[in-house]
């Protein structure tokens, strides 16, 4: 995967299994974003292949669409809809994708509202929720599809710390009900927790992957040992 | 006669008032209808030139920049002498009132365009992110997620854009519109008194300070909502 010129992505082989939680970690710039972003192509890898839930997302008239609905994506700047309320923003998708009618969608949003512990909010504004509502909401949004699996880029980067904490815990809690996820993120401590895998990545390439305790107490790469040393204190 | 009678015989004269008033009021009805067509399909028209400039397509959009400078940077007079006085050479003959309908809406089509264009290319990378991460198409995405973001801030420029574009109906005057221009100066040029072109700056104040006032309001009503 490359942006004009700057090779960003080169040589990436990652398998994630069904409910697995797979942690990227990496300094600024290694590309974490683009990897993500490149799992519901919206950015176009140079080569490779994309599987998703057995079919390939990189193969010719691959049904884009389609295939982004089992894809969930929750950004670090929310990006939810300014315009539409929690409600609106999760009904958009079903409504104009799913073509679920008006009560049907309200319902389903309802209950993804609910999931993340924002039932009440269903009506409220983009701007008149906090941080870790909106990126809440945001995560409801992407639920309600009935994904397949979740991408996480950087999800609790832009909140107050005192809100980080209801966001990381609607994620464990999807993890615990099953949910195959791969998180950016800088939450150490929700990797050590949570997660399965952890991926180390530097300049566009996988350095070095494994357990938590083991990548955290025990790596194998200088980079990696740097990295971890710094983000630690 | 003292300088304030003078004055007043000159421009609110009670007698030509009443004479003209009729055919100032013909003039109105004329200049709004024009005005309104212009402002209906000049917007429409470009909107759906900035929506369609949106999908990159690099033959259409060059078309569609070629069109907007040409008709930006063209006064509209030129144009509606070309059109009326030079179309006709060719055995093609529009009415005045066609030809000050066709060049106003192209001209604020042009404009309108290039704000609608601003206005989408303001909306955030992340929310087409975001929205094409549902499986919501481009295009989908571009009428329910980016033009409503999109509109909110094309609204105090279009106003003024319009408000500019549609005062320009009184160019009708010279090639035979019978708006309401032509009438409060034709008026004139038969009573010899001036009152009738007081008359005309009357009815513009009435015709479009509402329309001032009306996009203050919906200036207003967008922008409560604002993040
Ligand atoms: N749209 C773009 N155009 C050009 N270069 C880009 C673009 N987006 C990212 N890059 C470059 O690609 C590389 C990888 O970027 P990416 O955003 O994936 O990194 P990241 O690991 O997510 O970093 P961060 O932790 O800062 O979010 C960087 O060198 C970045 O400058
Ligand atoms: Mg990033």
């Amino acid at each position: 995967m490359s942006y004009g010129d700057l090779e960003v992505l080169r040589g990436i082989d990652i398998d994630v299994v069904p409910s697995e939680l797979v942690f990227i970690i990496g300094p600024s710039g290694s590309g974490k974003s683009t990897l993500l972003r490149c799992c519901n192509r919206l950015e176009e890898p140079d080569s490779g292949e994309i599987i998703v839930d057995g079919s390939s997302i990189t193969a010719k008239g691959a049904d884009l669409n389609a295939i982004r609905q089992r894809i969930g994506m929750v950004f670090q700047s929310f990006n939810l809809y300014p315009h539409l309320s929690a409600g609106g923003n999760v009904m958009l998708a079903l409504r104009k994708v799913l073509g679920k009618p008006k009560a049907e969608a309200r319902q389903i949003a309802e209950a993804a509202l609910e999931r993340v512990g924002l039932a009440d909010k269903i009506d409220n504004y983009p701007n008149q929720l906090s941080g870790g509502q909106q990126q809440r909401a945001a995560i409801a949004r992407a639920l309600a599809l009935e994904p397949k699996i979740m991408l996480f880029d950087e999800p609790t980067s832009a909140l107050d710390p005192e809100l980080v904490g209801d966001v990381l815990n609607v994620m464990a809690e999807l993890k615990q009900a099953g949910m195959t996820m791969v998180v950016v993120s800088h939450e150490m401590r929700f990797a050590k927790a949570a997660a399965d895998r952890v991926i180390f990545m530097d300049g566009g390439v996988i350095v070095e992957q494994g357990a938590p305790a083991n990548l955290f107490a025990n790596p194998q790469h200088q980079r990696t040992r740097d990295f971890v040393r710094q983000v630690e204190h | 006669m003292t300088q304030y009678e003078r004055f007043l015989d000159t421009f609110f004269n009670p007698e030509v008032m009443a004479n003209y008033f009729p055919k100032i009021v013909e003039g109105l009805l004329v200049t709004c209808q024009i005005a309104f067509l212009v402002v209906i399909s000049g917007i429409v028209f470009g909107l759906a030139l900035a929506l369609l400039r949106s999908y990159r397509w690099t033959p259409v959009n060059l078309a569609i920049i070629f069109f907007v400078d040409m008709f930006r940077a063209l006064p509209p007079l030129v144009l509606i002498l070309i059109l009326y006085f030079g179309l006709p050479n060719v055995g093609f003959t529009l009415s005045g009132y066609v030809v000050l309908w066709l060049v106003l809406t192209c001209v604020l089509a042009a404009f309108s365009e290039e704000i609608f264009w601003a206005g989408i290319l303001s909306v955030d990378k992340g929310q087409w992110m975001a929205s094409r991460s549902t499986g919501m198409s481009y295009t989908q995405t571009l009428l329910n997620v980016v033009m409503p973001q999109a509109i909110r801030l094309t609204i105090p420029p279009l106003t003024n854009r319009t408000i500019a574009i549609t005062k320009n109906t009184a160019l009708g005057m010279v090639i035979g519109v019978d708006e309401l221009l032509n009438e409060a100066t034709t008026a004139q040029a038969f009573s010899g008194n001036a009152t009738p072109l007081m008359m005309g700056a009357i009815a513009y104040l009435i015709l479009f300070v509402p329309v001032v006032y009306l996009g203050r309001y919906i200036e207003h009503r967008f922008a409560w909502r604002k993040v």
